[in-house]
């Protein structure tokens, strides 16, 4: 491929935010084993669900509830899932055309791909940072969790060490940087208070989907929402992991 | 359903999920509102996760270490501190809380 400065730029910015968020994959692993899957499930999530946001989503509604949770913890992690949606939609003119292409770019679109190509000038540009990144960050993503996952296994007990807090503590880095806006600072807010209050009636797992009413409710509305501007041409945050 | 039966499904429908963006035509969902559920949903499903990783046991409410890890991990997230930095304090400060209590 003939190389242009953008291009050159768009590499650059692929393999930087690869790199960086690759390394939150331990902190997956390690939470994931901790939540009861074993090393070869907690990889092929990893491998084959490849979206931060939906796996963390799924040990954690499996760490609170069990296999009873099972419906909870496919649609928690399917309505995690949900924005990759509006990604596909976005990469779709950039990624390039063929089956075999638009299987492997569906699989590569997470927030950071996304993110690193929407930023580019160029066409060509977009299309170097999507892959790029795509790829750096599924091959990072995949040998840390496994990482992770084996020292997960070592550590064993989960609560001495702190592990349960840990994993609330990842879930808020991943919201951090979702919560410039008003509006989403809401949602967060009374979703969280819901999912609280609603822990001892519903069956775990099922309190975390009823905070979800909370998103489609300001969504559909735009209660508290930005009057102009338009949402879907913002960038997704990329201090996340690939979610 | 076993937990690798349980894994295989919601890894399927994940892909598919980002699979059909290449396949529906733009114009049918690329507006305003569907983006702005589909991001929002995303912020209501993590802050409710942290609500119930945070203040849950089972199907109790507690307060334990775990408050004074979350709280400190906000803090040190505005302070703009890395992310695996942030989630090994947490689980130090939780781990020596409950070591001394």
């Amino acid at each position: 491929m003939p190389e242009t400065p953008a291009t050159r730029t768009a590499l650059r910015a692929g393999v930087a935010v690869g790199v960086a968020t690759a390394a939150y994959g331990i902190s997956f692993g390690a939470l994931s084993v901790a939540a009861g899957l074993d090393v070869w499930q907690t990889c092929f999530l990893s491998l084959v669900m490849f979206t931060g946001g939906s796996q963390f989503a799924f040990i954690g509604v499996i760490a609170a509830g069990g296999l009873a949770a099972a419906p909870s913890a496919i649609a928690s992690s399917t309505l995690l899932g949900s924005r990759n949606v509006i990604y596909a939609l976005r990469m779709s003119p950039v990624v390039g055309s063929g089956w075999f292409t638009r299987l492997a770019a569906a699989h590569l679109t997470i927030d950071e791909s996304v993110a690193v190509s929407t930023a580019q000038p160029t066409l060509k540009a977009q299309r170097v940072g999507f892959w790029m990144t795509g790829l750096v960050v599924f091959v990072g993503w995949n040998l840390t969790t496994l990482v992770g996952a084996l020292i997960g296994n070592l550590i064993g007990d989960v609560s001495a060490y702190g592990l349960d807090a840990a994993a609330a503590a990842a879930f808020l880095g991943l919201l951090w940087p979702r919560l410039k806006q008003l509006q989403a600072q809401a949602v967060a807010v009374l979703a969280a208070v819901a999912a609280a209050l609603l822990t001892p009636v519903l069956t775990p797992g099922v309190p975390v989907l009823v905070a979800a009413i909370v998103a489609v409710v300001f969504g559909l509305t735009n209660w508290l929402g930005p009057k102009t501007g338009d949402q879907t041409a913002e960038s997704p945050p990329i201090e996340g992991m690939p979610s | 359903m076993t937990l690798w039966q349980l894994i295989i499904l919601a890894s399927i429908v994940c892909f598919a999920l980002k699979f059909a963006g290449y396949l529906i035509p733009p114009a049918l969902i690329q507006r305003p509102t569907p983006a702005r559920v589909a991001n929002l949903l995303t912020v209501a499903l993590l802050a409710g996760l942290i609500a119930v990783q945070t203040f849950g046991k089972g199907e109790h409410l507690v307060l334990d270490a775990r408050v004074s890890a979350i709280l400190a991990a906000a803090g040190l997230y505005a302070l703009k501190v890395p992310f695996i930095v942030v989630v090994i304090v947490a689980a130090a400060l939780a781990a020596g809380i409950r070591a001394l209590t």
